[in-house]
């Protein structure tokens, strides 16, 4: 496999988690289509059975079967690889690992009837997790008739930050359950893909109280874990700033001078210039006391010594063009 | 034709109606649920109420803002409200000034706690030791849910406060919360669960014997993914909660029922955005299809504009005029590199500085404008589906909420007094 220089040669489980409401399937999206440039095949799955990636990439909704759904970011040397995706659903994994692993055919319709997996995710969400990290790894792990790996990367789109810890350390959420058995032999089988170093986990966050809280929270959940490598964080819809740097303070503390700034809009042109300038100076100090805010979450997020990315505000609906900006975005600061 | 406004949505009537005695906020995660819950708990208290708002998983600074300073399932007192102006405010003649009490929840502990009381000492000990047990209380993506009803009846139950404000889990979808504790308790009642408690009874078998023949299938099937021990363990665990079954569902259905009595409330939250949106609008139509009280949407961090009076358009046309300027000034400065540009005239300086100043101020307003417009394009998605769902607006906040004066600042959004928005 040919060397990129990115920040994460060799990584081949890119698992994508952040808190609700900060962008993380569309992060997980712009990520695969990164890092499907030059020809590479990838892998999206989503774990929560949202539809997210169909919503995403504007499909129908996806079945539990891995579908090509875009092709990835081109570049001027290489077309752009192919990105496939997969809705994993507990029940449907369920019923592929009994039929592999112990040829149970029908196995899996019977324990559906039962309301197992119901039963599953109330008792033990152990158990579920292991399904659906389990059928990560095997994608990570599958390969075709000649011993290629038929994945170059794949890409997850995990749970929410405040459940990832759990979600992934299935070994020890299951060993508490099961000491031993066949489950638990599935289980350190997976864990063995998880914490490999080609699994990292990336958190999306936006530089707000919570969720760069929940980012730090869960970088130091896994660290605690042992084994599980945190990746970058990837700052989301982030803003640029309107004033020249050393004039936010002063606009934040409402300093700024009203007189220039109607002076300003005189020569633009606008007639009721003086009648603008304390609205328009209100607008300007309201977005430096938040970027003030942001700076102190930055500098947070830094304390972690992870990589940061940055991906910039693209409007409410991105859209695919969107989409493949960021993912521009993404491979431009070598995130992909 | 313009779009039919939404009616008004009147919290501050809400609050000062005394046979209000719960607001429930949902909404999906992210939307700001809990600082509105804790903004409407202070005015209502300021406003003569006794209030206690139930908090599920607040941002360290907003638990801060209310004195709370650790996740201890007990309602504390929050210091620091302005009751003069809450007596001043009372128009039913300031009997008494009100008081705020705010709590985070501990759904462990409450859980626990349910147990001790449903189960005798020995039985509970089992129960608490079981790996099982462990797991369900502490990460069943339901019982977050399930113990912030049971809290809510808990309060309702203890009769201290005459306004409870109950901030939902965070959960991805504002309907977890209604589904959740149904869930629990139809799973605790459930067939499979029956299944596996019967080998564990005496005359199990014979019980196994007469049910369908596809039990014993599964059991086997569980058996060989799960191995025996687990089985076993399970078994007991279920076995251990039987006796709590009772309890267990009539709790759910009490707290229920608690949704929908009168002097229950619910407020959708949500920011003006697609996502949050289409959830406030399901949950709209399942709190119609349950009969339960819908009092409006919060549609919170809304983006305001100052100078709503200058269009996006009219701003860019400006600062286009500005950038065309500074860039002739730029690439003058660049030729008379050195010397002479230390000979410009101050005033010069003094007309640049005002052009960036302005230009900045052009450019931001412009992009403020438009994302207000999609805001609210994609809010009228939903007032067209739900015209008769009053609504209100409160304004994005610069800064995340850290004091009282914060909250404050976002009660404003619900009284009448409010500045008009900017549509």
């Amino acid at each position: 496999m040919a060397t990129r220089d990115t920040d994460w040669d060799g990584v081949r489980l890119h698992v994508v988690t952040g808190k609700g409401g900060t962008g993380k399937t569309t992060v997980a999206g712009a990520l695969a289509l990164a890092l499907a440039a030059d020809g590479r095949k990838v892998l999206l799955m989503e774990v929560e059975g949202r539809q997210g990636i169909a919503q995403l990439f504007d499909v129908p909704p996806l079945p539990y079967a891995e579908r090509r759904i875009a092709v990835g970011l081109g570049s001027q040397a290489h077309q752009g690889g192919d990105v496939f995706a997969l809705v994993a659903d507990p029940e449907a994994a369920l019923t592929e690992y009994l039929e592999m692993f112990y040829s149970l055919r029908h196995a899996g319709t019977a324990l559906a009837k039962m309301g197992v997996m119901d039963f599953a995710t109330t008792i033990a969400p152990g158990l579920r997790d292991v399904l659906l990290t389990g059928k990560a790894a095997e994608a990570v792990r599958r390969k075709d008739d000649k011993r290629h790996r038929v994945y170059d990367a794949v890409v997850m789109d995990a749970p929410a930050t405040g459940r990832i810890g759990r979600f992934l350390n299935v070994t020890s959420e299951v060993s508490d359950l099961a000491r031993v058995g066949p489950i638990r032999g599935h289980a350190d089988t997976v864990q063995k893909v998880i914490r490999s170093p080609e699994t990292v986990v990336h958190f999306v966050t936006v530089l707000e109280e919570m969720p760069v809280q929940e980012t730090l929270d869960g970088i130091a959940e896994l660290r605690s874990l042992g084994g599980i490598r945190p990746g970058g964080i990837i700052v989301n819809m982030a803003r640029p700033l309107a004033l020249p740097p050393n004039q936010v303070q002063a606009a934040a503390d409402g300093n700024l001078d009203q007189a220039q700034l109607a002076l300003g809009l005189k020569l633009a042109g606008l007639d009721d210039s003086s009648g603008l300038a304390g609205p328009l100076a209100a607008e300007l100090s309201a977005q430096a006391k938040t970027s003030l805010g942001q700076e102190l979450q930055q500098e947070r997020l830094d304390t972690t010594g992870q990589p940061c990315y940055q991906l910039p505000w693209l409007g409410g609906d991105i859209g695919l063009a969107g989409l493949y900006r960021l993912a521009s975005a993404l491979r431009q600061q070598k995130a992909a | 034709m313009a779009p039919r406004r939404p009616p008004k949505l009147d919290v501050d009537r809400l609050i000062a109606d005394r046979r209000t005695r719960i607001i429930v906020c949902c909404g999906s995660g992210g939307v700001g649920k809990t600082t509105v819950a804790a903004a409407i708990g202070l005015r209502a208290a300021e406003r003569g109420r006794h209030v206690v708002v139930l908090t599920v998983d607040p941002a360290r600074r907003l638990a801060q803002s209310m004195g709370l300073t650790s996740l201890d399932n007990t309602p504390r007192p929050v210091p620091g409200l302005r009751l003069d102006d809450g007596l001043a405010q009372d128009g039913n003649g300031a009997e008494s000034a009100g008081s705020l009490h705010a709590m985070m929840l501990d759904m462990k502990r409450t859980f626990d706690e349910i147990v001790e009381a449903h189960a005798d000492p020995d039985r509970a000990a089992q129960i608490l030791a079981n790996p099982f047990y462990q797991s369900l209380s502490s990460s069943f993506a339901g019982t977050q849910e399930y113990m912030a009803m049971e809290k809510l009846g808990q309060l309702r139950r203890a009769d201290e406060w005459d306004l409870i404000v109950v901030d939902t889990p965070p959960s991805r979808s504002a309907l977890d919360f209604l589904d959740a504790p149904q869930r629990l308790s139809r799973f605790l009642d459930g067939r499979l669960l029956r299944l596996l408690t019967a080998p564990a009874k005496v005359g199990g078998r014979a019980y196994l014997r007469v049910l369908n023949a596809g039990f014993g299938v599964v059991t086997g099937i569980l058996t060989k993914i799960l191995g025996t021990a687990v089985l076993k363990d399970v078994q007991t665990f279920v076995t251990a909660l039987d006796t709590m079954f009772g309890g267990f569902r009539e709790r759910a259905d009490y707290t229920y029922q608690l949704l929908r009595a009168p002097g229950t409330s619910f407020l959708v939250v949500a920011a003006p955005e697609d996502d949050a949106l289409r959830e406030a609008s399901y949950f709209v139509e399942r709190l119609d299809q349950e009969r339960m009280p819908l009092a409006g949407l919060v549609l919170n961090r809304v983006q305001f504009v100052s100078a709503g009076q200058l269009s996006a358009a009219r701003s860019l046309a400006a600062a286009e005029v500005l950038q065309a300027a500074t860039g002739q000034q730029t690439r003058g400065a660049q030729q008379t590199h050195g010397g002479q540009r230390a000979q410009r005239r101050a005033g010069d300086e003094s007309e640049d500085g005002a052009r960036l100043l302005a230009l900045a101020a052009l450019r931001l307003h412009a992009d403020r404008m438009d994302q207000a417009a999609a805001q609210r394009r994609t809010a009228e998605q939903f007032t067209a589906a739900h015209p008769l769902v009053p609504v209100t607006e409160v304004p994005a906040q610069a800064e995340d909420v850290h004091d009282l004066d914060g909250l404050r600042a976002i009660g404003q959004a619900f009284g009448t007094d409010a500045p008009a928005d900017a549509a």
